[in-house]
């Protein structure tokens, strides 16, 4: 169920490259323009880039439709990767709203972290956040056949994580909580009825989604949440042993149609 | 020329939503130029769609700060002669002038915009009741009048707003030219009511400013709530309630924000369950007291008086507001980016909870909250503006 591709161009993401690097001053481009650049250099032959001084210009990677590699410095801006397909996107500090929306394959790794519904309507790819996450990340997240997307968050989530989950795999470390928190989310999983939400560390049970029930994990899960904390801890050079550790629980849709009587007489 | 022909300048009826926010308070007292807050908030030019920007600024009068200094918009010359003469019989006007203009900016159908310098007749009384009077005067002054209202009321207190993209209504006002130690701003993207000049943000009352992004689902029993109090809606749009609500609660019931917000994005009633038992009282009376004056629907607010600057989202959080902090600076905006656009040397960045407002005062060092996840501060080499 979880797809393994990305692992792969994991790997061309932080392994050094023999390929040239281009580099895009953004400043002062309205994102339109820097978009069109972007694609430009894209059509002529360009695979790896570099976006500089980008401030808050919209839908970075949207049209690069291609495996190419985007390191962006700066803050980019709300929809980053919306219906990506196939780029590989290094954000080197905080990424805005809406990033990764329906997103249908490729990666976006943040250096930092990510603000409301992160993964909003994601399809395929993956979305590793080293640090934080705001509202409703993974909102209405989905998979089909083999196209299983999935968030990772290093530290943790703000309210609604999950809402409407229909697919894909949320896996929530933990990192930034001092001994003795919980996660501060709330209502998580509200309306799921697909897909998985993985937490590490405790989180409080009167405030989850009605939809949602909670189980310890089993082999197959431990296989799952395995290769993304490996993945985590490689892309951000981290120990993963540490990070297996410590209490686990796994959320699932007690329900595929939660509001299948809504509005049935 | 009616009113209705100041309103959108293209005659459709979009539907989209977004507006952008931003604001910021020197705790201390440092007074800065309108460049700052216009780069910010034109960088976020995308989350309007130039029917409507403004600029609240805070300090920006201090030759006249004891004065009211009172906004008008006015349809006609002789529109803006009947609000003078009856200011002039509520008032001492100390000084009056004509807002200066560019008129090369690119903005259309203005309405002509003055500003009057006012002290109550009957001010003996001390400051409360002068506030009393300047309230009273305005609601009078603005359910009277067809063609001219006062728009903003305060001390010390600037507003410069109307129908086009934040840089022309910039540059039409010459905003740049304007210091303040506390800036609002909004670029306005309307979707429920009209795009006109009277209803550009930011609304204000007195000295309390508002810019709001959302909607207020529950404007009528607000409306009809705050009618009782004698607080009368005549621009047409949802955000008015927010300024006046302000007012009664923290002005008139002296409120502390923190209360004043658990009225407006007040807990839901789960949540309280769980609370202390001393909490779950104070938010079980206030929900009983001021029930109608709970804003429902989604919304980000940024509520600011002289010398206290209040960002607020609505209880499930459906509109962003972001906050960050830069030694005594204290920063709310729609986007992060706009922030650091502007200032180097971020310390702290955080995403507020919903209904949980962000509060940044004079002579306070502000401080991020403990329980709220971080983000990433860094400092931006080069800041990209000036």
């Amino acid at each position: 169920m979880v797809d393994l591709r990305w692992l792969t161009s994991l790997d061309l993401v932080r392994s050094e490259s023999s390929e040239e690097e281009i580099e895009v001053d953004a400043r002062r481009l309205p994102y339109r323009t820097l978009n069109e650049r972007l694609a430009e250099l894209v059509r002529q032959g360009a695979s790896r880039l570099r976006v500089l001084a980008v401030s808050g210009q919209r839908y970075l990677g949207t049209n690069l439709m291609a495996p190419v590699r985007v390191a962006i410095d700066g803050v980019p801006g709300n929809d980053l990767g919306a219906f990506m397909d196939g780029p590989q996107i290094e954000v080197m500090g905080d990424a805005q709203d809406g990033c990764g929306n329906t997103m249908n394959s490729g990666l976006i790794a943040v250096h930092g972290s990510v603000g409301d519904i992160a993964g909003h309507s994601m399809r395929g790819g993956t979305i590793l956040v080293r640090d934080n996450a705001g509202y409703r990340v993974g909102i209405h997240m989905k998979e089909y056949g083999e196209r299983c997307p999935a968030i990772v968050i290093g530290g943790t989530a703000q309210h609604f994580l999950g809402e409407y989950m229909a697919g894909g795999v949320i896996l929530v470390l933990g990192r930034s909580l001092e001994t003795g928190d919980i996660h501060p989310s709330r209502y998580i999983g509200t309306g799921m009825h697909g897909g998985v939400i993985y937490l590490r560390g405790k989180f409080d049970e009167r405030f989850l989604g009605k939809e949602v029930g909670v189980a310890p994990l089993d082999d197959d899960d431990w296989a799952t949440v395995r290769q993304y904390v490996f993945a985590y801890a490689r892309y951000f050079d981290e120990d993963p042993e540490p990070l297996l550790r410590g209490s686990y629980a796994k959320l699932y849709p007690r329900t595929r149609r939660p509001y299948g009587r809504l509005y049935a007489y | 020329m009616s009113w209705s022909d100041l309103e959108n300048r293209y005659g459709d009826d979009r539907v989209s939503s977004a507006c952008g926010l931003f604001g910021f308070i020197d705790t201390t007292g440092e007074r800065h130029d309108g460049q700052a807050a216009i780069s910010a908030l034109t960088s976020m030019k995308e989350r309007g769609n130039g029917l409507g920007a403004g600029y609240a600024v805070y300090g920006c009068y201090p030759q006249l700060a004891e004065a009211y200094a009172l906004h008008v918009m006015c349809r006609t010359e002789d529109d803006r002669n009947e609000m003078a003469r009856y200011l002039a019989g509520a008032f001492e006007i100390v000084h009056q002038e004509p807002l200066p203009v560019h008129s090369s900016a690119g903005v259309v159908d203005a309405p002509l915009i003055w500003r009057f310098f006012c002290v109550p007749r009957q001010a003996d009384d001390g400051d409360k009741d002068a506030d009393e009077y300047v309230v009273r005067a305005v609601m009078t002054a603005n359910t009277r009048m067809e063609g001219a209202y006062v728009y903003s009321s305060g001390k010390n207190l600037g507003m410069f707003k109307g129908v086009g993209h934040p840089e022309e209504i910039a540059e039409y006002f010459r905003v740049a030219d304007y210091a303040g130690y506390l800036w609002t701003a909004h670029n306005r993207f309307p979707t429920n009511t009209p795009g006109w000049w009277g209803g550009a943000h930011p609304f204000g009352l007195l000295d309390w400013s508002v810019v709001h992004n959302g909607e207020i689902s529950s404007y009528g029993t607000n409306r009809r709530y705050l009618e009782t109090k004698g607080y009368h809606c005549t621009m047409r749009t949802d955000t008015e309630v927010m300024a006046y609500a302000a007012d009664l609660l923290m002005r008139r019931h002296g409120l502390t924000p923190k209360q004043a917000a658990l009225v407006m994005a007040s807990p839901l009633w789960n949540e309280i369950e769980v609370l202390p038992e001393e909490e779950q009282r104070t938010c079980q009376t206030i929900r009983q007291t001021y029930g109608p004056l709970l804003m429902n629907g989604p919304f980000t607010v940024i509520i600011a008086r002289s010398g206290e600057l209040i960002g607020l989202g609505d209880r499930i959080r459906l509109r962003p507001l972001t906050a960050a902090i830069a030694g005594p600076m204290l920063y709310v905006s729609s986007e992060i980016a706009a922030v650091h656009l502007i200032e180097r040397q971020v310390e702290a960045v955080w995403t507020p909870f919903g209904g949980e407002p962000v509060i940044g005062r004079l002579g306070e060092v502000p401080e991020c909250p403990r329980a709220v996840p971080k983000r990433v501060a860094r400092i931006i080499e080069e800041p990209t503006y000036g």
